[in-house]
């Protein structure tokens, strides 16, 4: 792990002082016919590698989605897997174009890292998994426990905002990857696991006995995870936003990929709009006339990804909440396609 | 030693040397001066055009990051610490955590170093085959698997805090470390302490004038009840007049965990364990290296005077094999030290994982972090060098 970070840096500092920020990320990815995806080292529902070693989840479908909207081909992506502490030196050093790696939205790393977040892609919190033996029933009653978490995260900063808050006292261990962060929470190092609700939900199910564990109800910190690309590429920048719009108005717009093509014919003003067939919304993003069919055609929209992934139709049955679309009870909102 | 005679360098060797300006001169030093000065103007434009675009991309740069506050917690950490300290405290934490892993690992790595290369010396059939043994099972094996398996098979099989494995109720042992009632200074500390350095100083120049006896004067001088009678009665009748100087409180098992008293946390345990086994094997065969090398002769000239075992490898062997055994020694001093910073991988909180992981990735300063975190490393190396080779010229010294 140190052995990567170390070698991003230096690819950091040797790309950073080799040439001027490069604002031409569409024509690298065309050029290169692949675009490169930092995700996750293998978590559910988010991004993970099959048996057959294809990517699948969520974070992965956003990847997927914008290979199809430039490419029309939602298979030309490289997945670049990352571990939290790896993850921006490697969109800053050009490793990767889009960083799509359930990464929480914040102001100092909105800032400070020089890149910026694209949308939001899954609105989760911060929660803590617990064994069922320990007859815990609530957050508060963890006074003196022992936390496992992943370094490199918001979470490690939240656990300690929630404990000082509450006046309670714990030690906490924290590990470089998710694989070693379970194993110790399962070995008894640790009380309580930590982390994003949808990834203990996804780590659950890693455990021998899932039912063992249960996920506390307390959601001690605001979790939006979305997209990442580099500053000073502001087309790209409107690529990646929109590739993740599109998913979500088409869900509004009642486009599904079985019916993609018939909906394609449709006369109403909006879905002309969407599908190109009057004026030139592609073309003002850069991409062809049909990029939101490509992406509809390639992962479906924002709801079925998601019950595919995470939701209803996937292992995880996690339920839409806060991630049902805004005319639905949830806060997914997308700006309208005009 | 014998005196050979040396050949003379090759032409290809001289011709390189003149190139170089080895011993040619003004036209050498030119271009040497040159060289320098290339590879300057090189180091100045990494770092300008670095600087140039970090700052075009908005990347926040500088070392201003480290007075802010942390606001994540760790472990373990010997100087007192909370989340609301700055990063230059993390970076403190996490520093001396690696020198005391690296500290403590060293030691332990030379003792059972050294006693495993004595055993494979040793004529005892048994007791070499064991060291032996023991030698190529654990140079063979990679140090980061054996990390993982004293941390998740050995420690992690430990019971949990509720079923601790109790010693006189004083001391637990759990899958979270091992638990030892805490020393609270009393008023009566201070004058303790004064007593105990007293009584070593004492003990010292006593040991001293015993042996100039014995090296001057031929007198061998008993000692060892004076230097005990100092070593204890003098910090007990200390302890009589001002009082205990210390009381210890006992952990209690509370909630999860136990409250009160002192622990060794498992990652600190499993990594200072594997770091010295490991490093003790290659340390055995150095010095087993070093004790062949002395010619044998010295060793029937020792035993001829009538000298023991154990006193010819004493006086006679070790102090001329540690001239081969230091430089290769230091080595693994090093190696020890750096591979500490495999913790990661466990959860300890050494350098690399709260300034290098945590801190790098809540800042995202990776050149600034990556930087001091290599400078920090290379000046432990370079200062444990320098300490082994000061050690190195005393032995020589003091043999001639």
């Amino acid at each position: 792990m140190k052995r990567v970070s170390l070698v991003l840096t230096l690819a950091l500092a040797a790309g950073l002082s080799a040439q001027a920020a490069s604002a031409q990320t569409l024509k690298t990815v065309k050029e290169r016919g692949m675009l490169s995806c930092g995700v996750s080292q293998g978590l559910p529902g988010f991004s993970s590698p099959d048996d057959k070693g294809n990517w699948t989840g969520l974070d992965v479908d956003v990847c997927r989605a914008i290979s199809a909207a430039i490419f029309g081909d939602g298979t030309k992506v490289k997945f670049v897997p990352l571990s939290a502490k790896d993850r921006f030196t490697a969109l800053q050093s050009g490793e990767i174009d889009v960083l799509s790696r359930n990464t929480t939205w914040t102001l100092s790393r909105d800032t400070s890292l020089g890149a910026n977040f694209t949308g939001v892609t899954y609105y989760d919190g911060q929660g803590f998994l617990v064994k069922k033996s320990l007859k815990v029933n609530s957050a508060l009653e963890l006074n003196s426990a022992s936390v496992c978490v992943q370094t490199g995260t918001t979470t490690e900063q939240n656990l300690a905002d929630y404990f000082k808050g509450n006046n309670m006292k714990y030690e906490v261990i924290a590990f470089a990857s998710a694989d070693e962060t379970v194993k110790a929470y399962e070995s008894g190092r640790c009380d309580v696991f930590t982390s994003d609700v949808s990834q203990l939900y996804a780590e659950r199910l890693k455990l021998a006995n899932p039912a063992d564990h249960v996920v506390l109800p307390e959601v001690i910190s605001k979790e939006p995870l979305g997209p990442m690309v580099r500053h000073g590429d502001d087309q790209w920048f409107d690529i990646v936003k929109w590739t993740l719009f599109a998913m979500v108005d088409a869900e509004e717009l009642g486009v599904t990929q079985k019916n993609v093509d018939e909906m394609a014919k449709s006369d109403k003003p909006e879905l002309k709009r969407a599908f190109g067939t009057d004026g030139n919304l592609g073309e003002q993003l850069g991409l062809t006339k049909d990029w939101f069919a490509r992406i509809v055609k390639a992962v479906g929209n924002y709801g079925e990804a998601f019950d595919r992934n995470v939701g209803a139709g996937s292992k995880l049955g996690i339920a839409r909440g806060l991630n049902n679309l805004w005319n639905k009870g949830g806060i997914q909102y997308a700006p309208p396609i005009r | 030693m014998a005196i050979e005679s040396r050949k003379p360098p090759s032409q290809f060797v001289l011709r390189l040397q003149r190139a170089l300006g080895g011993r040619a001169g003004w036209g050498g030093f030119v271009v040497q001066l040159l060289f320098v000065a290339v590879l300057a103007w090189i180091a100045y434009e990494i770092v300008a055009n670095a600087r140039a675009n970090l700052q075009a991309q908005r990347i926040t740069a500088g070392f201003g990051f480290l007075q802010n506050t942390a606001g994540f917690d760790v472990s373990q950490s010997l100087i007192p610490y909370t989340g609301s300290d700055t990063y230059t405290r993390v970076f403190l934490v996490g520093l001396i955590n690696t020198l005391l892993v690296s500290v403590i690992g060293i030691f332990f790595a030379t003792v059972i170093g050294f006693i495993v290369a004595l055993g494979r010396l040793s004529p005892n059939w048994l007791l070499s085959r064991i060291s032996g043994g023991y030698v190529e099972l654990v140079r063979n094996l990679p140090l980061l698997f054996q990390i993982l398996f004293w941390y998740l098979a050995v420690l992690a099989a430990l019971p949990s805090p509720r079923q601790s494995i109790s010693v006189f109720g004083m001391f637990f042992l759990n899958n979270r470390g091992l638990v030892i009632p805490s020393p609270i200074g009393n008023p009566g500390f201070e004058p303790f302490v004064v007593a105990v350095l007293i009584a070593i100083v004492a003990a010292l120049a006593l040991w001293r004038y015993a042996r100039r006896q014995l090296h001057q004067h031929g007198n061998m001088l008993t000692i060892w009840p004076y230097v005990l009678g100092l070593l204890i009665g003098l910090p007990l009748v200390t302890a009589l007049i001002f009082g205990a100087p210390v009381t210890f409180e006992m952990p209690v098992l509370r909630g999860f965990n136990f409250a009160g008293g002192s622990r060794l946390i498992p990652e600190f345990v499993a990594l200072t364990l594997a770091l010295a086994t490991y490093t003790a094997a290659f340390i055995a065969e150095i010095v087993r290296a070093g004790i062949l090398s002395v010619h044998k002769g010295q060793m029937e000239a020792g035993s001829s005077l009538g000298l023991h075992r154990g006193e010819v490898l004493r006086l006679i062997v070790i102090p001329q094999a540690l001239r081969v055994i230091l430089p290769p020694l230091t080595n693994q001093y090093l190696n020890l030290t750096k591979n500490s910073s495999l913790a990661v991988a466990i959860g300890y909180p050494d350098l690399v994982s709260v300034f290098a992981g945590t801190t790098l990735s809540q800042t995202g300063q990776a050149i600034e972090i990556i930087g001091i975190t290599m400078g920090v490393y290379l000046l432990i190396s370079l200062v444990t060098s320098a300490i082994m080779s000061f050690y190195g010229w005393r032995i020589s010294r003091s043999m001639g």
